[in-house]
């Protein structure tokens, strides 16, 4: 007589597993590295290779040592490890890229208790850490296609930079404000990842029609962004596509784990990115916006959580204690 | 709050079209004394007595109760300590079969002359909901409040059953009569047959015969996975919100299984108590999928041979639904009063469970709009506050948290032990 198994209901299941869904992130995040290597040459294939490598053996070595399951087949480290390269220059020398990517996975996210429990992005706050810890390494843009004619590529300042400067300054380095088009295509200096609006759309869009992710927190974030540009005078095209916004937006704004549940919490915090970014890139000094708006809301989750529960069907309110 | 969620599910309902045919006789049946949601009965037959078809051989003192009967004919051979797929352990009559089907004396057409005989009669017919939860159907008869609307639950949402379909579609003139009695004898103004849209064949059949009747309608319910579920099918087919803490009846609603309407009206004719159900078996342990008629009692290995099931391959066994139906830990135990389908399978879910990456999906699905993610956070710190903050109370186990849930994380269990955790407290 062969045992029958119990468990408790429900006995029928469908196949969509962790590690599908971030196959899925990492497939919507190709177009833009393919622009990244039109854009910026084959090093930047190069930057994202050493990234991941270094986040998977990261997340095993970690694992290992906390004697805990190996985790690395659920892709979350990959998915990292895309997303921190995305978010650096491709000019970056190897080993601050590795040494990013051990941050995020060693530091930020199994620290704290691994898949799921970190609070922060861990691809931002290690890009933030670079930041802060490597700041010429970390801002030594290049223009694109420079990687074809000189063996030194030619520096070039970003859109947000070149937008703050004067014509004689302009002149003086020999650039020019770029167009929406090259704007939107990613002809212009930037992160290697972060620089084609398109490419990160459609990665974005392929995610939203998959239901990987939200469309909410995008567009609220992006949303917000323009309004308050419009609103201060400025121009909104050029602020939203212009430095990180859509990578944050739809890849690092839209993180489940560091981001609220419910689509009231997503709303908030899209709302919260917005403002921040607005706030930083008009009145900061520093050229972190998307980052730091990413990060501080990430802080703010839990009490967003909070307020943000769902309604729940014929829910008798609580009563409130009377003193 | 405008449309409730849910899920879509795979209808796998492959019986649909399978008329119901009758199980051979068992050699034996198995009678719980508890086969419904209530108290326990009290065995009213020795061992060794002869018992006849349909003779009540158990019931109660208690209101929330129902009497058993007996389902063949033959001799008492064991009445022994039992214990039901839920757990409950109470006694259990083993009646060895004559094979003559004798009927018992007992069996003649109940005299209706009021609304109290009329609930009485139901009792008497020992018949509770036929849909799966298995409520005492006289208790329901039996409001505080006036009812406006009867509401008939023809949803059938999950899949692979199509024991209610096949009712509909055998037995159309006795749910239709069915309803009318229990409108008139309950001063019911108003009914509301509620089929999910995959039963188009029933929804054309009851659009015809109810062509002249304007207060009975059809209501088509989409094909959305929990459709059946009480709370869900009161606010789909009347906007009523049934609150926290109440009953349908609170607000002027009884919901009832139609397989339990048909039923009810057979038997006001008949006189032949709850002893037989309908029952679709189906699998992929199963070769010959089937929908049968069942005396209840019959171990449920009768029912896997008849329908050609490979038992050395069976890992799991289903009696009621893939969502919410319970494992049968043994294949000799008996069909049950509340066994709408029995559900064979060659495989189970071996799938590790992971660590929750909060996507948010169990929260996305929840017909109540419970956090299961939060409630699994809560109830992993004990925090009892929190989980009745959560509602945890209000959590109806219709399973589509863990049904979704990318990490495998069996939220809909976690639900019931912070359920029994705020009861403890």
């Amino acid at each position: 007589m062969n045992r029958l198994t119990v468990s408790p209901s429900p006995h029928d299941e469908q196949y969509t597993k962790t590690s599908d869904i971030m196959l899925n992130v990492c497939i919507a995040l190709l177009p833009a590295l393919i622009a990244g290597c039109i854009f910026f040459g084959m090093r930047s294939l190069i930057v994202t290779a050493v990234c991941v490598g270094t986040a998977v053996l990261s997340e095993y070595i970690c694992r290992k040592l906390m004697k805990r399951d190996n985790t690395i087949g659920d892709l979350s480290a990959v998915v990292t490890g895309i997303i921190l390269a995305m978010n650096l220059p491709v000019t970056i020398p190897l080993w601050i890229a590795a040494l990013g990517s051990f941050i995020a996975i060693a530091v930020v996210k199994q620290l704290f208790g691994g898949l799921g429990q970190n609070f922060a992005n861990p691809a931002i706050t290690a890009r933030i850490v670079l930041m802060v810890s490597f700041p010429s390494a970390m801002t030594k843009w290049v223009l694109p296609f420079e990687y074809r004619n000189s063996v030194d590529a030619v520096t070039g300042a970003t859109p947000l930079v070149l937008q703050g400067m004067s014509a004689d300054k302009l002149a003086e380095i020999n650039q020019e404000i770029p167009s929406y088009l090259d704007l939107f295509l990613g002809n212009v200096g930037g992160c290697l990842g972060e620089t084609s609006a398109l490419a990160l759309l459609l990665g974005g869009l392929y995610l939203i029609a998959r239901k990987i992710i939200n469309p909410a927190v995008p567009f609220v974030f992006i949303g917000s962004l323009a309004l308050l540009s419009f609103i201060a005078g400025g121009d909104p095209f050029y602020e939203i596509l212009s430095g990180g916004v859509f990578l944050g937006a739809f890849f690092m704004a839209t993180d489940y784990a560091t981001t609220p549940i419910s689509t009231k919490g997503k709303i908030v915090f899209g709302l919260g990115c917005g403002i921040i970014t607005f706030v930083i890139r008009h009145f900061g000094s520093f050229p972190e916006g998307v980052s730091f708006s990413i990060l501080l809301m990430n802080i703010l989750t839990p009490y967003i959580e909070q307020c943000t529960r769902t309604k729940i069907f014929g829910a008798k309110e609580a009563v409130k204690d009377e003193k | 709050m405008n449309k409730l969620k849910g899920i879509k599910l795979k209808h796998r309902k492959n019986t649909d079209n399978y008329a119901t045919i009758h199980l051979p006789m068992p050699q034996k049946v198995i009678l719980p004394m508890v086969m419904h949601m209530g108290a326990s009965c009290t065995p009213l037959v020795r061992v060794g007595d002869t018992v006849k078809v349909g003779q009540k051989i158990g019931d109660s003192d208690a209101i929330f109760s129902v009497p058993v009967h007996s389902s063949v004919s033959g001799m008492v051979t064991a009445i022994s300590d039992y214990r039901t797929a839920a757990g409950v352990i109470c006694k259990a009559i083993e009646i060895k079969t004559d094979g003559k089907q004798s009927i018992s004396h007992e069996v003649i057409p109940p005299v209706i002359t009021d609304k109290e005989s009329f609930i009485n009669t139901v009792r008497e017919s020992g018949v509770c909901g036929m849909g799966g939860a298995g409520f005492p159907t006289h208790i329901k008869f039996n409001p505080k409040n006036e009812i406006d609307t009867l509401i008939i639950n023809a949803a059938e949402c999950e899949p692979y059953i199509t024991s209610d379909n096949r009712e509909m579609l055998e037995n159309t003139d006795d749910i239709l009569n069915g309803i009318t009695l229990i409108k008139n004898m309950l001063g019911i103004k108003k009914a509301i047959i509620a089929v999910e849209n995959n039963k188009s064949d029933a929804i054309k059949l009851f659009e015809n015969a109810l062509k002249d009747d304007d207060t009975t309608e059809v209501f088509e319910l989409q094909s959305v996975y929990p459709q059946g579920a009480e709370k869900v099918i009161i606010y789909n087919t009347t906007k009523r919100i049934v609150e926290e803490g109440k009953i349908p009846a609170d607000f002027g609603v009884i919901v009832i299984n139609v397989s339990t309407v048909a039923f009810i009206y057979r038997y006001t004719q008949t006189g032949m108590p709850f002893i037989t159900r309908r029952i679709t078996v189906d699998g992929n342990a199963v070769s010959e999928p089937k929908n049968i008629f069942a005396p209840i009692g019959t171990p449920f290995v009768d029912i896997l041979n008849f329908c050609k099931t490979d038992i050395e391959k069976l890992k799991v066994l289903i009696s009621g639904g893939p969502m919410m139906g319970m494992c049968v830990p043994d294949i000799n135990m008996p069909v049950v009063k509340t066994t709408n389908a029995l559900l064979a399978f060659s495989r189970y879910d071996n799938r590790k469970t992971s660590a929750c990456i909060r996507c948010g999906r169990c929260v996305a699905v929840c017909p109540l709009g419970l956090m299961p993610a939060e409630i699994d956070k809560a109830y992993k710190i004990k925090d009892i506050d929190d989980l009745k903050s959560l509602k945890i109370n209000l959590c109806m186990n219709c399973g589509s948290c863990t049904y979704i849930c990318p990490a495998n994380r069996k939220l809909a269990e976690t639900n019931q032990l912070a359920k029994a955790l705020i009861l403890k407290k």
